[in-house]
């Protein structure tokens, strides 16, 4: 019997209890302390991008075609209208096959083909973007001859085939198959069940995950180097070469010139801006769309 | 017309007493249907057999396009670190090492970061904590690789050159590993294998986080009946029934960081050469395509790069594949439960 009032065991397994408190206590101290550092590289990041960036935006920069090293001035305008026409192409591509792939997974789930091409859409989504890179510089470039949008396009667009598939197949799972009996009940055909029944339903999911992918291409450099590969000049012509917001980033970031490397924070800016615009858009357009099924 | 009538039939709940050509128009309109019905499943079936198509000509054309590379050096081609256009004569180790190094830097940062905050986020997190710290890391995966790039260049080598590397090689004492030998200009392997870390966090993070709250309720609760601290809970019994999803995660991760282009590029300082320490600059793979292709003047370095973007492409997949097989092995395992 101790002075407390405890046995010697009693006495051990409340020292004990407390360490094993303790540890406890710093465990759950140290995933925080994980998760602040996981979000300061972001804040960071925003922050320099937005004290570096903004005071060089102005109207200049959105109307303006780069200027040769040592004068000042010049702007991105023609790479911000040639990501928009890059992706332009690239969801042309992206979202037909994407969508009727992610239909064709929905439908016929669960048989062998199915499986496999989605496992193939999971790996082909991790392919390495330098790498589609050079696959579309085998087929398109080196075939035409020379550097150009639709090439660049082509790129982007093979890259959101997969992601779009699968989103597409998550939302159309969504979907209850009552909605479809009730069609095909009424004399729809299958395809027409499929189309304006199902798929209707799930479209605003489906906007959302086109929306997002959209959102990850246009961010897209290593693509473009060898397809789109960029210019100096206005070009709106899918056969010729194009500028992009990124492929403009990277030439000017690594270039020696203070001017040129202020051009670049204030490209990184509007570049991030328009694909945190995009996604943020993806995220209303799906909470309207419940909201408004909720009130309905 | 044949459509009309089948939707005026489908409409009407009496069915109508029919001619004979009412009829026949009905199973035109069948036959239409069926029509329709195959044209739609061809259409689809097309659609999702581009994906496999896709793959396999990735495959075909860099592996033909590398082929006479992969010919002439066999096997050395791995094993070399000779890198000389001119003469003709290429090896992709330097490139290969430097793609690994920055790699396992990445993970050997990126791992436990990524854990615990997806260990933070299901488990331990205030609830009203977990939504937007959750939105603020998978933004970090919603930031274009040559954004990370700048940023690396402008901030993240200044601050490597000056406090950070001094201090890990003199102050922690590392200088005396060969990992930390030499001078350090900046651009190295370090610097690339840390931006990799920022940029594969989310992955991991959310694959992980998408894995832990998989894991039954039933499963906590049982531990903390047993009376286990919340830490013991997390370790005992939600961790060990994640495992192989959340490695599936980092292989994930892996995948990433391998194929990663720009902001490496940008940060590892394209140069061939194998050096231990991570203060030099070296090459990856991706890197050494991104810098070299459009300059590839003669045929043999051209094919010599395909080369490498075969290897490179290979490997990827190899991983991709082993990652969303134990991913999808512990997915389906949660659904059968």
């Amino acid at each position: 019997m101790s002075a407390t009032g405890l046995t010697g065991r009693q006495a051990t397994g409340l020292r004990a209890r407390r360490t094993r408190r303790a540890r406890s206590a710093v465990m759950v101290a140290l995933t925080g302390v994980a998760a602040v550092c996981a979000t300061l590289p972001l804040l960071f990041i925003l922050w320099h991008l937005v004290s570096t960036g903004a005071g060089v935006l102005g109207l200049d920069f959105f109307t303006n075609t780069p200027r040769p090293a040592g004068e000042n001035g010049g702007g991105m305008g023609n790479a911000i209208v040639g990501t928009l026409i890059l992706v332009a192409i690239a969801a042309g591509i992206g979202l037909p096959v994407g969508v009727g792939a992610g239909l064709y997974l929905a439908e016929r789930r669960g048989t062998r083909l199915a499986n496999g091409v989605r496992f193939l859409s999971d790996v082909l989504n991790g392919l390495p973007s330098i790498v589609t890179g050079i696959f579309v510089w085998t087929l398109v470039v080196r075939p035409m001859g020379h550097f150009s949008a639709l090439a660049g396009g082509i790129a982007l667009g093979t890259m959101m085939i997969p992601m779009v598939a699968r989103t597409t197949e998550e939302m159309l799972h969504l979907v209850p198959t009552s909605l479809r009996e009730a069609a095909l009940a009424l004399g729809y055909p299958q395809w027409r069940a499929s189309l304006s029944i199902v798929l209707r339903t799930a479209s605003a999911g489906i906007v959302t995950g086109a929306l997002i992918a959209v959102a990850r291409v246009a961010g897209e450099t290593a693509p473009l180097l060898f397809t789109a590969f960029g210019n100096q000049y206005w070009s709106t012509s899918p056969n010729q070469p194009i500028a992009a917001l990124p492929l403009q980033i990277f030439a000017y970031a690594i270039s020696p010139y203070d001017e040129w490397h202020r051009l670049a924070w204030a490209g990184a800016l509007v570049l991030i801006a328009l694909v945190l615009a995009i996604s943020i858009v993806a995220r209303l357009t799906t909470r309207g769309r419940f909201a408004g099924a909720n009130g309905g | 017309m044949a459509r009309l009538a089948l939707e005026s039939a489908a409409a009407s709940s009496t069915i109508p007493v029919r001619s004979g050509g009412e009829r026949e128009s009905v199973n035109a309109a069948l036959e239409e249907r069926s029509l329709g019905d195959r044209i739609y499943r061809a259409a689809i079936t097309l659609f999702a057999l581009s994906i496999p198509l896709l793959l396999a000509l990735v495959a075909w054309e860099l592996l033909s396009a590398g082929w006479p590379t992969l010919r002439r050096f066999g096997v050395g081609f791995l094993t070399s670190s000779a890198w000389d256009p001119v003469a003709g004569d290429f090896g992709a180790a330097p490139a290969i090492y430097g793609t690994l190094a920055s790699s396992a830097v990445a993970l050997l940062l990126a791992v436990p970061l990524a854990l615990g905050v997806s260990i933070f986020l299901s488990e331990l997190a205030p609830r009203w904590l977990r939504q937007p710290v959750g939105f603020l890391v998978d933004l970090l995966a919603a930031i274009p690789s040559v954004v990370y790039g700048l940023w690396g260049i402008f901030v993240l080598l200044p601050l490597l050159r000056d406090p950070v590397i001094p201090f890990l090689r003199d102050t922690l004492g590392l200088g005396a590993t060969p990992f930390f030998r030499g001078v350090a200009y900046g651009p190295s392997i370090l610097a690339a294998g840390l931006i990799l870390a920022i940029m594969v966090l989310p992955y991991i993070a959310s694959v992980s986080r998408e894995v832990l709250l998989a894991v039954p309720r039933t499963q906590r609760e049982a531990a903390l009946a047993l009376g286990a601290t919340k830490w013991e809970m997390v370790r005992g019994a939600v961790l060990p029934y994640a495992k192989s999803g959340i490695i599936g995660g980092v292989i994930l991760g892996l995948g990433r960081a391998l194929g990663e282009t720009m902001a490496v590029t940008m940060l590892i300082g394209n140069r061939h050469d194998i050096s231990a320490s991570l203060l030099a600059p070296g090459y990856t793979m991706a890197s050494l395509i991104a810098n070299e292709f459009s300059e590839a003047s003669s045929d043999a370095h051209l094919s010599a790069l395909m080369a490498v973007g075969f290897v490179l492409f290979a490997t990827t997949i190899v991983v991709n594949a082993i990652a969303r097989l134990l991913v999808r092995r512990v997915a389906r395992g949660g659904a059968v439960r």
